[in-house]
């Protein structure tokens, strides 16, 4: 089926017009940039409801089938409603593991039983999800895995933790790795994989204070926790491969996400705007000679990477080390917005030493929250270290 | 409008295939053996070698083919000496390539059409640009006269020894101009080596006094200011592409010592202390090389406009640091092996230092940077 530009013009001429009748006024509390930021009832119930419209709208899981909520188009139409939906800064789709990973799985790997289950709800925002792959002890060792989980009978019994469980407090299900068989040769085979509900006995959340002061993950304890056999994804043993897949689709190597605006950018050009009327020494901060210098360098690295995920997909000029561009995006990027963001403060004079409940703060103190809220990035998903290691052992062949 | 502005990056089948055989060539032509037989003779180069670029094109290869050149613009260029770069290869391509780009600018094909021919054909050329050691300085104290005589000298001319023909910018009558001089008619002992920190490159000193200049070989007019800041952009990228490909040549011999060496029972290159640094290294080659090529995309030959003049500012600004970086810690991570003149991280240090003066240092370019890309955002 082919589509005619016509009809994506059209198209995206209704989804510029609905974002501009439909964009929220500003709710008097700061919303969250990412789903990682999610802390109070009040954000969550603000972006429920905005989800759940986006969809009832139609712009969101386009491309899912339509028999579990999708709208069943082709993905460049949802591509487009992203675009405008970025264009015009409306607040996120925040239901990122859903939307995001197990959606896209179980959309690829799961049964009919489990789509008609878990799609729609996920869409909706009705179903929130989390997930429960990190424990305490095995940060970016997922491999070593120790939450367990024994049959028994058309259950499994859990018993275990885990943490940086993001929205665990208000989320219905996660998908969750541990371990049924502690006595496999390689660890990783004695690992499943469960779509597991939140809401059993057994199950329970402590909310994580973060560096901010505000809320978003949770530690999750599982004490003799009874869930139903059937939560069970593909057969035991299979979690470490599929907890794999899931992780292409947090990385966004594969597609299938369901759309939806997944979080708020933050640019070197809202960095620059938000300093024109700061001075220093008396003259604009922005005519500064070393804060110019600065300026550039930022400007630079961002424009590096640009270029450099345009070069990835010219094969003339990668032969030195393939994929090198690719498995260093994580690391340059979020070492990169960490840096920006601490440099945004500096920027603020005095100011900089504001903070979110000042009313004198710049903007509220987005740049302080979002510097702190930074290190997420830098930490998780395998720490900036971990990265680098990465990238010297798989593309420079360095020993281990 | 975004300060990170114009991304293009498209790169053709022809560079494609000249970044192959270049590669090919300098490699086999250019082991570092050879690069090392040339370090202390007087051109700094084999003649031989030069004659064997020339035949395959490369000496042409930005000119237009009315001039015995290939057509294909400097974009072409830019793979070329990347690839001499990675291989340490000192030639005088670059100097010609920059007289030939500096007069086909300013005189226009029609009336260079001669002289670009000679170049075509190998003739070797280099510009006379700097007075002193101010990259940022463009006031001309070398002048001529109403006489038709040149007053005055130059400094850091490269492959002055070798060049068979100066492009020497000259005030002529309050006004930039370009003397096209030949080294017939320089007075003996007019030519006055440097000694370089870098030992593949070559300059000197050369005093132009008396140098009589016929009508025809003089160039003035407006065309003289374009063709003069688009000689410093183009300069500054080049040089950003050899340094490029030096950068990761130098990263090869770093990762492949980190493979081999070992200390305390195991190879040098699991430390993390080592390992980390050098992925800070390849991650700047891969900018440096997405940058020279973006550059290298905006750069035609018309005059350069303002986006390719940030694209050539920041590929400088980023590459020649990359490469004192990488040289840097390739020395340190050599340990004493790495104190000595016989190791290779040497001969990049070196290069490094000189070629992060050449057509202006990171801060040069970032400074000129800065009002591009921050006082357009303000009005």
């Amino acid at each position: 089926m082919s589509i005619s530009e016509q009809e994506l013009k059209d198209f995206r001429a209704q989804v510029s017009a609905w974002m501009c009748d439909n964009k929220p006024a500003d709710p008097g509390f700061l919303l969250p940039q990412t789903f990682m930021e999610v802390g109070d009832e009040r954000q969550l119930e603000f972006l429920r409801e905005w989800q759940h419209k986006v969809w009832s709208a139609g712009y969101l899981g386009m491309a899912w089938p339509k028999e579990y909520g999708g709208g069943g188009v082709a993905r460049a139409f949802q591509a487009i409603a992203d675009q405008e939906m970025r264009r015009y800064g409306v607040p996120i789709c925040f239901n990122v593991i859903g939307l995001g990973w197990a959606g896209p799985l179980i959309i690829d790997i799961g049964t009919e039983q489990e789509k008609a289950r878990y799609l729609k709800g996920i869409l909706s925002a009705e179903d929130i999800w989390c997930q429960g792959f990190s424990e305490p002890d095995h940060g970016s060792d997922l491999g070593n895995a120790q939450t367990r989980a024994v049959r028994d009978g058309d259950e499994y019994v859990l018993n275990g933790q885990k943490i940086w469980t993001t929205m665990g407090n208000f989320a219905k299900y996660m998908i969750l790795l541990a371990r049924t068989n502690p006595d496999t040769a390689r660890k990783y085979d004695g690992l499943s994989y469960f779509l597991s509900p939140m809401d059993v006995p057994g199950i329970e959340t402590r909310p994580i204070r973060k560096i901010t002061g505000e809320y978003g993950f949770t530690e999750t304890f599982f004490t003799d926790a009874r869930i139903p056999a059937d939560c069970l994804m593909g057969e035991e043993g299979q979690g470490w491969k599929i907890a794999m897949q899931t992780l292409q689709y947090e990385r966004g190597a594969e597609a299938g996400a369901a759309g939806g605006l997944m979080m708020v950018r933050v640019t070197i050009d809202d960095l620059i705007e938000q300093v024109s009327d700061v001075a220093r020494d008396g003259e604009p901060v922005l005519q500064d000679p070393v804060m110019r210098d600065q300026l550039v360098r930022l400007v630079m690295e961002e424009k590096a990477l640009a270029l450099g995920d345009k070069r990835a997909h010219i094969a003339p000029l990668t032969t030195d080390y393939p994929h090198s561009l690719q498995l260093s995006h994580k690391l340059r990027g979020t070492e990169m917005a960490r840096r920006m963001r601490q440099f945004a403060i500096n920027l603020q004079g005095a100011a900089g030493g504001l903070y979110v409940g000042d009313t004198d703060a710049r903007q509220g103190g987005f740049w302080q929250r979002a510097y702190f809220n930074s290190f997420s990035a830098t930490i998780g998903g395998g720490t900036s270290q971990v990265q680098a290691n990465i990238v010297a052992e798989h593309i420079l062949g360095l020993p281990k | 409008m975004s300060v990170i502005g114009n991304t293009a990056l498209s790169f053709s089948e022809e560079q494609a295939m000249l970044l192959d055989v270049a590669r090919e060539f300098c490699k086999n032509k250019s082991p570092i053996a050879v690069v090392r037989s040339q370090l202390e003779t007087e051109s700094g180069y084999d003649a031989g070698l030069w004659d064997e670029m020339v035949a395959l094109g490369w000496a042409g290869i930005s000119l237009p083919e009315s001039c015995g050149g290939s057509g294909m613009g400097v974009a072409t260029v830019v793979p070329v000496v990347e690839a001499m770069g990675r291989a340490m290869l000192g030639t005088p391509l670059i100097s010609t390539t920059l007289a030939a780009q500096l007069l086909l600018r300013a005189g226009g094909e029609a009336r260079m059409e001669g002289v670009l021919s000679d170049i075509a054909a190998g003739t070797t050329a280099t510009v006379a640009l700097l007075e002193n050691t101010d990259w940022g300085d463009t006031r001309l104290a070398c002048t001529l006269g109403a006489d038709g005589v040149l007053r005055g000298g130059k400094k850091f001319v490269t492959d002055a020894t070798a060049a068979r023909l100066f492009v020497v910018v000259v005030d002529c009558r309050g006004a930039p101009a370009l003397a096209l001089v030949r080294a017939p008619q320089l007075a003996a002992g007019a030519v006055t080596a440097n000694t370089l920190i870098d030992q593949t490159k070559r300059s000197a000193s050369v005093d132009f006094s008396g140098v009589k200049v016929d009508e025809a070989d003089l160039i003035t007019g407006s065309t003289v200011v374009t063709a003069l800041r688009d000689l410093r952009l183009l300069g500054a990228l080049l040089i950003a592409a050899e340094a490029t490909g030096s950068a990761a040549s130098c990263l090869d011999t770093v990762v492949e010592y980190l493979k081999t060496r070992k200390q305390f029972g195991k190879l040098i290159g699991s430390y993390q202390a080592l390992k980390h640094p050098t992925v800070d290294i390849l991650n700047a080659v891969d900018s440096g090389r997405s940058f020279i090529y973006h550059a290298a995309t905006l750069v035609d030959e018309g005059p350069l406009d303002k986006d390719a003049e940030i694209a050539c500012r920041m590929a400088k600004a980023h590459a020649t640091e990359t490469l004192l970086y990488a040289g840097d810690r390739a020395v340190q991570f050599h340990g004493g092996m790495g104190f000595t003149y016989e190791c290779d991280a040497q001969l990049y240090i070196r290069r490094a230092q000189w070629s992060q003066q050449q057509y202006g240092d990171a801060q040069h370019h970032r400074k000129r940077l800065a009002g591009l890309l921050l006082d357009q955002v303000r009005g």
